[in-house]
C-alpha cells in the first residue's frame, strides 16, 4: 500500500520501561478509514500502542508515521536523520488524533458544553457560536442535548463517556483512538456508549483504532482485528474471520476467557 | 486602670492609624506573596534543570533564612550598600519573600495534585503546554490552594508585629506606645490580642467564602 493512504504506520517501534519491553520491534498499519481492534490479553501492550500514537508516551526506538509523515519524529540537522519530535512539532500534528479513555476524564471544572467548547476554540481557532452549535449537534448526536449546561460530575459513568466522545470528535479528527471505553461503565450502561460509537462509525470515514473486550462491538464495526500477546500480533484478519476460526490458540483461549 | 480608658480614647486616631498599616502591610505583603507563590511554584515544576534548580534555591533560601534576619537585613544592611527602602516597604518585601516562598509549595503542590490523565485528555485535544495550565490545570489547582493559603494568610497576619521592630507604626507599634505612656500593661497588651483575633477572624471568614467558590467553580462540590 502507499504510504500516503496509511493513516498509521509503526515502523519497527520498540517501546521499554526501564528493562521491562513491551513493544520490541512492532511493524503495524492502518489504513486512512480502516477499522482496526486490537484484542489481547491484559499487559499485552494494547494501551500502550494508543498512547504511543497519541504522544502520552514515547517510543523507545522506531518510528510512527500518520498521514505518511513521521509523526513520533522530526527531520534532524543532518539530512536524512530523524530525530525525536519536539513539543512544538507535536502541538500542530496531535490534532489529527482524538482519543477516548477508560475513565472519561472530562474536565470537571466545565459544564458539558464547555468541555466540547473548549478545544475548537483554544485550539482550532473557532469563533464561540460556531464552536458551541457544532457542540450542541454532537452532544445531539450522542443524546445529551438536554444535558449542555450540566456538570460532568452530575452525570452517569455512560453520559459521561459520550460527552468524551462528542469532546473528542468536536476536533473533527481523522484518527480516533477508543481504549477500553466501556470498562469503567455499569453492565447496564455499556450498550448506550457503543450504540453511539457504532453509529459514530458509520456516519463518517474516520480512521478507528480501537481496544475493546466488547466482541459483539468489535465484529460490528471492525475491518481487522488483531489480536496481541506479549507486546507482538500473533494472529490478525477480517474480523469474522478471527472471531469465528482464529488459528492460533492463544488466540482461542483469549476468545473463551471473555465471551 | 482609671487613667486607662480616657488615656485609650485620645490614642484612639492612632490606633486607627496602627491597624490601617497592619492591614496594608498583610494586603500588600501577600499581594507579593502570591505573586512570587506563582511564579517560583510553576519555575520549580519546570521541564528544564536549570531553572527548576534556580527557583528551587531560591525557595530553600527564602525559607530556610528567619524573617527576621530578612527584615534585619533590608532595613540595616540594604542601606549600606546604597539601597535604602522605607520601613513599610522592607516589611512589604521580607513578608512577600518569606511567604512567597513558603507559598510556591502550595502552588507546586497543588498543581502536581491535579490527575495526569487531565493534562493527557487535554493533550489528547492538541492543546498545547502554556494553554493545558491555564484553562485545565490551575482551575482545578486553585480549589486546593485556597485552604492552605488561608494558614499562610493568617500566619502572614501574625508575623506582621516584627515590622513595629524596624520602626514601622502598626497596630504594635501603637500599643507599645499606649502601654508606655499609661503603664497598663495587662490591658494593652489584652486590647493588642483582641485586635490580632479580630482581624484573622475576618481574614478567615473571607477566605473560606473563597474556598466554597473555588470549590464550586472547579466543579468539587456544588455547582449546576
Ligand atoms: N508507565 C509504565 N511504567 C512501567 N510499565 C508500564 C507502564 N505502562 C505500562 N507498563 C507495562 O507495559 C505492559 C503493557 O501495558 P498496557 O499497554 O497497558 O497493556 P494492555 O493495555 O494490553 O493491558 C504491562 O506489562 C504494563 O505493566
Ligand atoms: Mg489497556
Amino acid at each position: 500500500m502507499p504510504t500516503e493512504d496509511l493513516a498509521v504506520r509503526f515502523d519497527r517501534v520498540t517501546k521499554r520501561y526501564g528493562d521491562h519491553t513491551v513493544l520490541d520491534g512492532l511493524d503495524l498499519e492502518v489504513a486512512r478509514g480502516e477499522r482496526v481492534t486490537l484484542i489481547g490479553p491484559s499487559g499485552s501492550g494494547k494501551t500502550t500502542i494508543l498512547r504511543l500514537l497519541m504522544t502520552l508516551e514515547r517510543v523507545t526506538d522506531g518510528v510512527i508515521h500518520v498521514a505518511g509523515q513521521p509523526f513520533s519524529h522530526m527531520p534532524g540537522r543532518t539530512p536524512g536523520k530523524l530525530v525525536p519530535a519536539s513539543e512544538r512539532h507535536l502541538a500542530g500534528r496531535r490534532r489529527r488524533i482524538g482519543m477516548v479513555f477508560q475513565q472519561f476524564n472530562l474536565f470537571p471544572h466545565m459544564s458539558v458544553l464547555d468541555n466540547v467548547v473548549e478545544a475548537p476554540v483554544h485550539v482550532l481557532g473557532e469563533s464561540r457560536d460556531e464552536a458551541a452549535r457544532r457542540a450542541r449537534d454532537l452532544l445531539e448526536l450522542v443524546g445529551l442535548a438536554d444535558k449542555v449546561d450540566a456538570r460532568p460530575t452530575r452525570l452517569s459513568g455512560g453520559q459521561q463517556q459520550r460527552v468524551a466522545i462528542a469532546r473528542a470528535l468536536a476536533m473533527r479528527p481523522e484518527i480516533l483512538l477508543l481504549d477500553e471505553v466501556t470498562s469503567a461503565l455499569d453492565p447496564e450502561l455499556v450498550a448506550e456508549v457503543l450504540d453511539v460509537l457504532r453509529d459514530v462509525a458509520h456516519r463518517t470515514d474516520i480512521t478507528l483504532l480501537c481496544v475493546t473486550h466488547e466482541m459483539g462491538f468489535a465484529r460490528d464495526v471492525s475491518d481487522r482485528i488483531l489480536m496481541f500477546d506479549g507486546g507482538r500480533i500473533i494472529e490478525s484478519g477480517p474480523a469474522d474471520e478471527l472471531l469465528e476460526a482464529p488459528t492460533e490458540e492463544r488466540t482461542r483461549a483469549f476468545l473463551g476467557s471473555v465471551r | 486602670m482609671a487613667d486607662f480608658l480616657p488615656e485609650l480614647g485620645r490614642a484612639a486616631p492612632r490606633l486607627a492609624d496602627g491597624l490601617l498599616v497592619t492591614v496594608e502591610a498583610t494586603v500588600l505583603g501577600a499581594a507579593l506573596a502570591l505573586v512570587l507563590a506563582y511564579a517560583l511554584g510553576l519555575l520549580s515544576r519546570s521541564a528544564r534543570p536549570p531553572v527548576r534548580g534556580a527557583a528551587r534555591l531560591v525557595v530553600e533560601f527564602f525559607r530556610g533564612t528567619s524573617l527576621y534576619v530578612q527584615l534585619f537585613w533590608l532595613f540595616f544592611a540594604l542601606p549600606m550598600l546604597g539601597f535604602r527602602l522605607e520601613p513599610l516597604a522592607c516589611g512589604v518585601l521580607a513578608l512577600g519573600l518569606n511567604f512567597g516562598a513558603y507559598g510556591s509549595e502550595v502552588v507546586r503542590g497543588a498543581v502536581a495534585a491535579v490527575p495526569r490523565a487531565q493534562t493527557e485528555a487535554a493533550i489528547a485535544l492538541g492543546m498545547g503546554p502554556a494553554l493545558r495550565l491555564r484553562r485545565v490545570v490551575l482551575p482545578q489547582a486553585h480549589a486546593l490552594m485556597v485552604a492552605p493559603f488561608k494558614n499562610l494568610l493568617i500566619q502572614l497576619l501574625k508575623a506582621t508585629p516584627l515590622l513595629s521592630l524596624v520602626t514601622v507604626p502598626d497596630l504594635t507599634f501603637q500599643i507599645d506606645q499606649l502601654r508606655s505612656s499609661t503603664g497598663a500593661t495587662a490591658a494593652s497588651y489584652l486590647l493588642l490580642l483582641g485586635l490580632y483575633f479580630g482581624l484573622a477572624v475576618v481574614l478567615s471568614l473571607g477566605m473560606n467564602a473563597l474556598e466554597r467558590a473555588a470549590k464550586a467553580r472547579a466543579g468539587q462540590e456544588g455547582g449546576v
